[in-house]
């Protein structure tokens, strides 16, 4: 593609423009080493005192704790889920396959506060609300339909001659999977973890539906903190997520290329 | 040539090929069920139980709840409201966005890919972090009220009313518009621009009859994804808000873990997906317009 000049106009609206869009997360890195009690901006007096804060509030370590084993769940079973789902629906062409996978993926059209509300009804009648398991299946609801759609592209998109030479050289089904078709997925398997991952860790709008004084993931409680009291803690917290999502975000370009995982 | 005639020698006959199919795709399919079909249909049933004054729920049928919606003016004020502050919030979510997908567009090599970065990495932070760093530039003692105080100005009440709402919405929404705006930009070539300006046409003579006719799908798609997002968004209105900003999602909220009237509750929501259909069909009578 050949470089063609920017106007000047365009370079300063798209700068003021980055800025807002960048700005609540940049605020929050200064606001993280506060020395105050409340949150002001910019802070009077500076500290390291709010990280290990966080560490020493009972409430956000046992979500922490609740979050990270339910995103790991979650990731491991939308996996084993979807990707026998995908091979079916992809592979083995049955029919109404197009019917199937919209409505597998049909989940997402729905707003999550629509579906928080309607996952909430049954579920305390089924006595899942503020369980672990239910949390599991109300964020399996989210992330099959991501898991699937990334699977399914990630296996139309293989060339199928691989695979028929080795079936032809009679390498059973189950083999040509295992040892041709699983390891050239690599990169669409690594993009729906990162994404399952990423969807279940930072979920809100469901688990606030699921959630309770018993059991509660991180993003609920940080929530039910700012909404109580907006001080530093949660800026210090923020900062860790913030770098944990920049990790898996990088991990992923790595591995397989950021504009091939997120933008279609 | 299609998968299933390739891998025929190898595959087991036609009835256990069948099995083998239902065999992979009951997991999702189960889950699909008791999560997402059973649920929504027992909402939409659960809109027309019945709601006794001390606020017990019978399962008897009756159409009072949605009755309500039309004779209770509080009602019909939320719904209006919600659609219009959600059309001005996609409004300055275009304008916000556009500048940065054109800039992103025109750009090359790695710096398009840091620029790309930094689009999606707020995406990918929670929106309950990204509210924070609003409540950090808005409150009271925040930068902006503290920098008017440095300047001798008086202080702005920014937070806990539509301002402040609006403010953090449309910088929650902006990475979904330019990921729009830039999926629909694909028509935009650089040489018919060129060929305007070689005729003489001045920049925002371009701008106006090229580029912004050309990016038009582009806009209709991300103008109806921040519509729909912005309906059905509370964390944001919920704390920026702070219970003084009514919308339909933080009604919703409130009437079903509050006041735990579920049909109320059930009825706004299909309200909220009756809006969304009426997105979606405004969106294909203009993109059948535009094109």
């Amino acid at each position: 593609m050949d470089e063609r000049p920017v106007s000047l106009t365009l370079k300063i609206l798209a700068g003021v423009m980055f800025a807002f869009l960048l700005a609540p997360l940049i605020v929050v890195l200064p606001i993280s080493f506060s020395g105050d009690a409340f949150m002001t901006f910019p802070p009077t007096s500076w500290s390291l005192k709010w990280y290990p804060a966080i560490f020493a509030n009972s409430k956000m370590t046992a979500a922490f704790w609740t979050s990270l084993v339910l995103a790991t769940v979650v990731t491991t079973i939308s996996l084993a889920i979807a990707l026998p789902a995908a091979y079916a629906l992809v592979r083995l062409k049955p029919a109404g396959a197009e019917v199937l996978s919209s409505l597998f993926t049909a989940p997402l059209l729905l707003p999550t506060i629509v579906l928080g509300l309607a996952i909430l009804i049954v579920f305390a009648r089924l006595g899942l609300l503020a369980t672990f398991p239910g949390l599991v299946l109300a964020h399996l609801v989210v992330t099959l339909p991501y898991a699937l759609r990334v699977l399914t592209t990630a296996l139309a998109t293989l060339p199928i001659a691989v695979e028929e030479a080795a079936s032809t050289l009679g390498a059973s089904p189950f083999t040509v999977f295992r040892r041709i078709t699983l390891p050239m997925m690599k990169s669409g398997l690594i993009g729906t973890t990162a994404l399952c991952f990423l969807v279940s860790f930072d979920e809100v709008v469901l688990s606030i539906f699921m959630t309770g004084p018993r059991i509660s993931t991180l993003p609920v409680a940080m929530y039910h903190h700012v909404e109580q009291q907006a001080d530093p803690l949660v800026a210090a917290l923020s900062v860790l997520l913030v770098v944990l999502s920049l990790v898996v975000v990088l991990v992923v370009d790595r591995t397989s290329g950021l504009a091939k995982t997120f933008v279609k | 040539m299609s998968a299933a005639t390739a891998l025929a020698p190898a595959l087991p006959p036609r009835r256990s090929r069948l099995g083998l199919i239902v065999a992979l795709l009951a997991p999702i399919a189960l889950i699909n069920a008791i999560g997402f079909l059973a649920p929504v249909l027992n909402l939409a049933r659960m809109s027309f139980y019945e709601v006794e004054p001390t606020g017990a729920m019978r399962e008897v049928y009756t159409l009072a709840t949605w009755a309500k919606m039309v004779t209770d003016s509080f009602y019909a004020e939320l719904i209006v409201n919600s659609v219009s502050v959600s059309l001005g919030i996609t409004l300055l979510t275009l304008v916000c966005s556009y500048p940065i997908a054109l800039y992103l567009h025109r750009s090359t090599g790695t710096w398009k890919t840091i620029l790309l970065v930094l689009v999606i990495s707020p995406l990918l932070t929670s929106a309950v972090v990204r509210t924070y760093g609003w409540i950090a530039i808005l409150s009271d003692s925040g930068l902006v009220n503290n920098s008017l105080g440095a300047l001798g100005l008086p202080p702005q009440r920014m937070m806990f009313n539509l301002t402040g709402v609006t403010i953090g919405l449309t910088e929650i929404l902006m990475p979904y518009m330019i990921l729009a705006l830039l999926a629909g930009f694909g028509r935009l070539d650089p040489r018919i621009e060129e060929a305007a300006s070689t005729l003489g046409a001045p920049p925002f003579t371009i701008f106006r009859r090229i580029i912004l006719p050309l990016t038009l799908p582009g806009i209709a798609l991300g103008c109806l994804l921040c519509f729909v997002l912005a309906v059905s968004s509370f964390i944001t209105p919920k704390l920026l808000g702070g219970g003084r900003v009514f919308l339909l999602a933080t009604e919703i909220y409130d009437q079903a873990i509050v006041t735990l009237n579920w049909p109320l509750a059930a009825t706004l929501s299909i309200l909220v997906l009756v809006i969304f259909g009426g997105a979606l069909v405004l969106y294909t009578r203009a993109l059948r317009a535009i094109l």
